[in-house]
């Protein structure tokens, strides 16, 4: 196909897609309303009615309509093969669904020996019982000691590093090593240079005001910050996507983040998406699935002692998780996503494709820490209704990425394979040292990536790293982060010795230990997962700021070229 | 560099860890030290006519002689009453009532009456509002002991009948209660209940200077907020000390049911606004100083104490904060790390305050640090700054700038640089 006629496909498809939405009976109505008025002239009715409809806001309404779906839809040429289209490369796809198999194996494994079915419906009783304690299911859970996570951020890492691409392969053992690489991620993926990225994150250079960034403290900043924050009403008043996303590149104000995301995303609540939500409720309420334990679980492992997050605990399976393993919605995100939804069969109909059932009914089966995916959104988000979209549509266009096998440049691997080279370029001697230590530095940034720094910074960096990921419309930002964190910590880094104490000396949020006493050893004191006071300051200066200084200043535009 | 020396009632590891960094050298309180940290029991006997102890100069104590006036709670409402009643007097602007006669800016402690001393006006109360839940708190006791709610004058008549043997002998402080309406409509999050320990610390009351600790935290229960009648005994709903949390069996020991108030803030801006919370957080300040006001006429304001007070402080659902009470010695035990790491901070703040950088404590000092000194603390309120401030205004305002006309009571709220504003 050639460009043109790509476009052009596009194009059908993008009418095709407008048609057939809700926008298209509404600015359908809204256009006779505007015909039937008395002022219309008959013979200027085309142009009446047009101006009619752009002084009542419906031409932002179409514009923010076409943006999203441009957002959603590349406008790549269609793939007869829907598993190219998943994933073009084939050894990418065949280790993808291996993993997929192991996981399901060790899901399988776990109902035999537990002796619970996938899914089944529960009792009335157990469903008014259950409907009565819908606000605290946290407290009387089910039994959990028998529950373990399918599988963690490090298993995922061994299998983004046994990756291998069997022509290089054949390569090497020809006697020539030369694309060995000195990081753990051995295949190749195209990933940006730092000159692009310079490019890409220009409003992240040293020369600009940040929203969140306190390490310079002068007087400028302040200003800055209330001026965002005037300004911030007026985007939102314009109802405009492309506006907000560009307003969100330096960081949302508080007060208007949760506002500001609905618009970049799209998201706004009708009746509809109530009801469905309700609906989703309800199949919550009637079935037992065993996902249902592993996110129990797993918000008990994660957010439950997570001093950021344990107030939401309830909120987290109530309002998102439990819901969410019901949304067939979900299914979607898959047409893109390299990986396939497992499928399960009705009992005693194993293999006959008319009894098969994706399993979960979203298709996705949690790992451990997939809370935390969730658990910043309780500070953005009041309205649970809107708080579950949110999450579902950050999920289904960027948090999958993050644990599935794709050579796609916003995947985990491309992801990773970004911070390898990056930190190879900018400190070459701190990699050096740590790789000669058997300390690969992906193995401690690896869970930062797999999570988005979900709990491994304080809540509200967290908060004001993703709306760079929401603005800049790319997790690129993710690995840039790790490296600047590195970078931060590169003093330390050089003078440790072994893994564990590179671990700690890197966590985003170390304490030196002068702060704890002589007779406090530092070893008790899991200060990865607990967001310490006074060390919030150098998480902070690190988000925004050790990035811009140590990375992003040699990125900074000016010094291009 | 001056060898502090050091005395300590206390040998908790955040603060020796704090005299130790600085290498500060530890006396008994028998010797002759510059710096103690005492308990408040010990306070009593320092200060005590028959002891007739004298401090020097380079003498600095943790405690005021007569904290009491703040940290006892029959005598913080009672300080807090006359305060309301002298500025009502005098025509203040800060005494205004609305309609029902409620104070506007001044009714920020929850209606309170002393028992046994004040039992027919209670009655008078509960008769007017029969269905209100009361709090019993004796007045001596810290830590969430011998606490009660009551919902029927019975349950009082009851309690007076057991505790007390003799009615005709005066009531000791241990044995007077305050008796409190219960706010039973406190902001909920993740539907469970609250309340904020806030660190406030004072180096004089004549004049009034006081500063505020940042990094505060909420304490929560860990059971799910219920208002019902038949809950009413269960404190593990009602009372956020930790010290009764830690005997539930839900108790998180990873993060003890702390959550600092900076997230409170980054999550009542997200969902409530800025400008609800800004409100709410400047409602806080404003009662903390009026607070201490209440109080500075009474408190004898030796030149050689400073005293770092643990503000209670419940949210209401309409974002209202009420104060609950004053604690003259707020726990400096750790239950997790962070609370350690914290704990260490604000001890090093204190002494970076009240003691001249690197040298010798010193009373006559202006006990005015260098903002670089503040560490996690904002300057609350400074007596003397506002009053200089006060006169600047007084002057420009003669000098023709004829438009400063009368300031609105809100205005008032906001006295310029010389408070958090």
């Amino acid at each position: 196909m050639s460009k043109d006629q790509q476009g052009e496909q596009f194009m059908v498809d993008l009418l095709q897609h407008l048609r057939s939405s809700m926008l298209y009976t509404d600015l359908y109505t809204a256009a006779q309303e505007e015909a039937s008025k008395p002022s219309i002239k008959i013979t200027e009715l085309r142009k009446g009615v047009l101006s009619g409809l752009v002084n009542g806001g419906w031409d932002r309404k179409l514009q923010n309509a076409i943006y999203y779906y441009m957002q959603t839809h590349s406008c790549q040429p269609h793939q007869s093969d829907s598993e190219h289209h998943k994933e073009p490369l084939v050894y990418i796809r065949k280790a993808q669904q291996n993993w997929e198999k192991k996981i399901l194996k060790s899901l399988n494994s776990m109902c035999t020996e537990l002796n619970i079915p996938l899914a089944k419906k529960r009792l009335e009783q157990e469903q008014k019982d259950m409907l009565s304690r819908w606000t605290e299911l946290g407290t009387d859970g089910p039994d959990l000691s028998q529950i373990r996570p399918v599988y963690a951020p490090k298993d995922f890492l061994e299998v983004v590093t046994g990756l291998q691409n069997l022509n290089y392969e054949n390569a090497l053992t020809s006697g020539s090593n030369f694309h060995n690489f000195w990081g753990v991620i051995q295949v190749p993926v195209k990933v940006k240079s730092i000159d692009q990225l310079r490019l890409q994150y220009s409003e992240m250079a040293v020369n600009q005001c940040q929203i969140g960034v306190d390490d310079v403290s002068d007087i400028s900043a302040d200003l800055f910050d209330v001026e965002q924050t005037r300004l911030s009403n007026k985007v939102l008043a314009a109802k405009h996507a492309p506006t907000a996303q560009e307003y969100a590149k330096k960081g949302c104000p508080t007060s208007a983040r949760g506002e500001l995301w609905c618009q970049i995303m799209g998201i706004e609540v009708t009746d509809v998406d109530i009801l469905y939500y309700g609906q989703l409720k309800t199949s919550v309420i009637q079935h037992d699935l065993l996902v249902d334990n592993l996110l129990y679980k797993d918000v008990k492992l994660t957010a439950t002692n997570d001093d950021h997050y344990f107030v939401f605990e309830d909120f987290l399976y109530q309002v998102v998780l439990l819901p969410f393993s019901r949304d067939t919605v979900v299914l979607k995100h898959f047409e893109h996503n390299s990986t396939t939804p497992p499928k399960s069969y009705i009992r005693g109909k194993l293999g006959v494709e008319e009894f098969a059932v994706v399993y979960p009914p979203n298709g996705v089966i949690p790992f451990h820490g997939f809370a935390m995916y969730v658990a910043p959104l309780c500070y953005v988000y009041k309205d649970v209704v809107t708080l579950y979209y949110v999450f579902r549509h950050m999920y289904m266009h960027y948090f999958y990425r993050l644990h599935s096998l794709s050579s796609h440049p916003q995947g985990i691997v491309a992801l990773s394979s970004l911070f390898e080279r990056l930190l190879q370029m900018s400190e070459p001697e701190l990699f050096q040292h740590l790789v000669r230590i058997g300390c690969q530095p992906l193995k401690i940034a690896f869970k930062w990536l797999m999570r988005a720094f979900s709990g491994f910074l304080a809540s509200d960096q967290v908060l004001l790293l993703w709306d760079r990921i929401l603005a800049f419309d790319s997790l690129e930002i993710l690995s840039v982060l790790c490296v600047a964190i590195f970078c931060f910590r590169k003093t330390n880094l050089m003078k440790v010795t072994t893994f564990s104490a590179a671990e700690v000396s890197v966590r985003p949020q170390y304490t030196p230990s002068s702060y704890l006493g002589r007779d406090e050893p530092l070893c008790d004191v899991d200060l990865g997962l607990l967001p310490l006071l006074d060390v919030q300051q150098a998480g902070k200066a690190m988000i925004i700021g050790r990035l811009r200084s140590h990375v992003l200043p040699s990125l900074s535009v000016y010094h291009i070229g | 560099m001056a060898r502090v020396k050091y005395a300590s009632d206390f040998d908790k590891s955040v603060l020796l860890n704090n005299f130790d960094a600085r290498g500060w050298v530890q006396v008994t309180p028998d010797d002759d030290w510059n710096f103690y940290w005492a308990g408040v029991h010990n306070i009593r006997n320092i200060f005590g006519v028959e002891t007739g102890f004298r401090m020097g100069d380079d003498q600095v104590i943790n405690h005021f002689p007569n904290h009491v006036e703040l940290t006892r709670k029959d005598l913080m409402v009672k300080n807090i009453k006359r305060y309301r009643k002298e500025l009502e007097k005098d025509g203040s602007q800060l005494a205004e009532k609305d309609e029902t006669g409620r104070f506007v800016h001044l009714d920020f402690i929850p209606l309170t009456f002393m028992l046994p001393a004040d039992y027919n006006l209670f009655v008078e109360e509960f008769r007017k509002n029969p269905n209100t839940t009361w709090i019993m708190k004796p007045c001596g006791k810290a830590r969430g002991i011998g606490i009660f709610l009551v919902n029927k004058l019975s349950q009082l008549k009851k309690w007076s009948r057991d505790g007390k043997g003799n009615s005709f002998v005066a009531p000791t402080a241990k044995e007077t209660y305050v008796i409190s309406k219960y706010i039973d409509n406190p902001l909920l999050i993740g539907g469970k209940k609250f309340d904020l320990r806030l660190y406030v610390l004072v180096t004089s009351f004549r004049p009034l200077k006081c500063y505020m600790y940042k990094l505060g935290f909420c304490r929560f229960c860990t059971v799910k907020y219920n208002a019902s009648v038949n809950e009413l005994d269960n404190m593990f709903v009602h009372l956020t000390n930790v010290s009764i949390q830690k005997q539930g069996e839900d108790y998180n020991a990873v993060h003890g049911g702390k959550w600092t108030v900076e997230n409170l803030r980054l999550f009542l801006e997200g969902t409530r606004g800025k400008e609800v919370s800004d409100k709410l957080f400047d409602e806080i300040n404003w009662l903390t100083v009026h607070s201490l006001k209440a109080v500075a006429g009474v408190i004898s304001n030796d030149r050689h104490c400073f005293e770092c007070y643990g503000y209670d402080i419940i949210i209401d659902d309409n974002l209202k904060p009420w104060l609950i009470e004053v604690n003259a010695s707020p726990s400096l035990t750790s239950t997790t790390s962070s609370d350690r790491i914290m704990k260490y901070k604000l001890i090093s703040d204190v002494i970076n305050i009240v003691i001249p950088p690197g040298e010798l404590p010193d009373v006559r000092w202006c006990k005015v640090p260098a903002k670089e000194h503040y560490g996690n603390f904002y300057l609350l309120y400074d007596e003397d700054l506002a009053q200089a401030d006060l006169l600047n205004q007084e002057i420009k305002v003669r000098a023709g700038a004829g438009n400063a006309m009368v300031r609105g009571a809100r205005d008032l709220r906001k006295p310029s640089q010389a408070t958090w504003k």
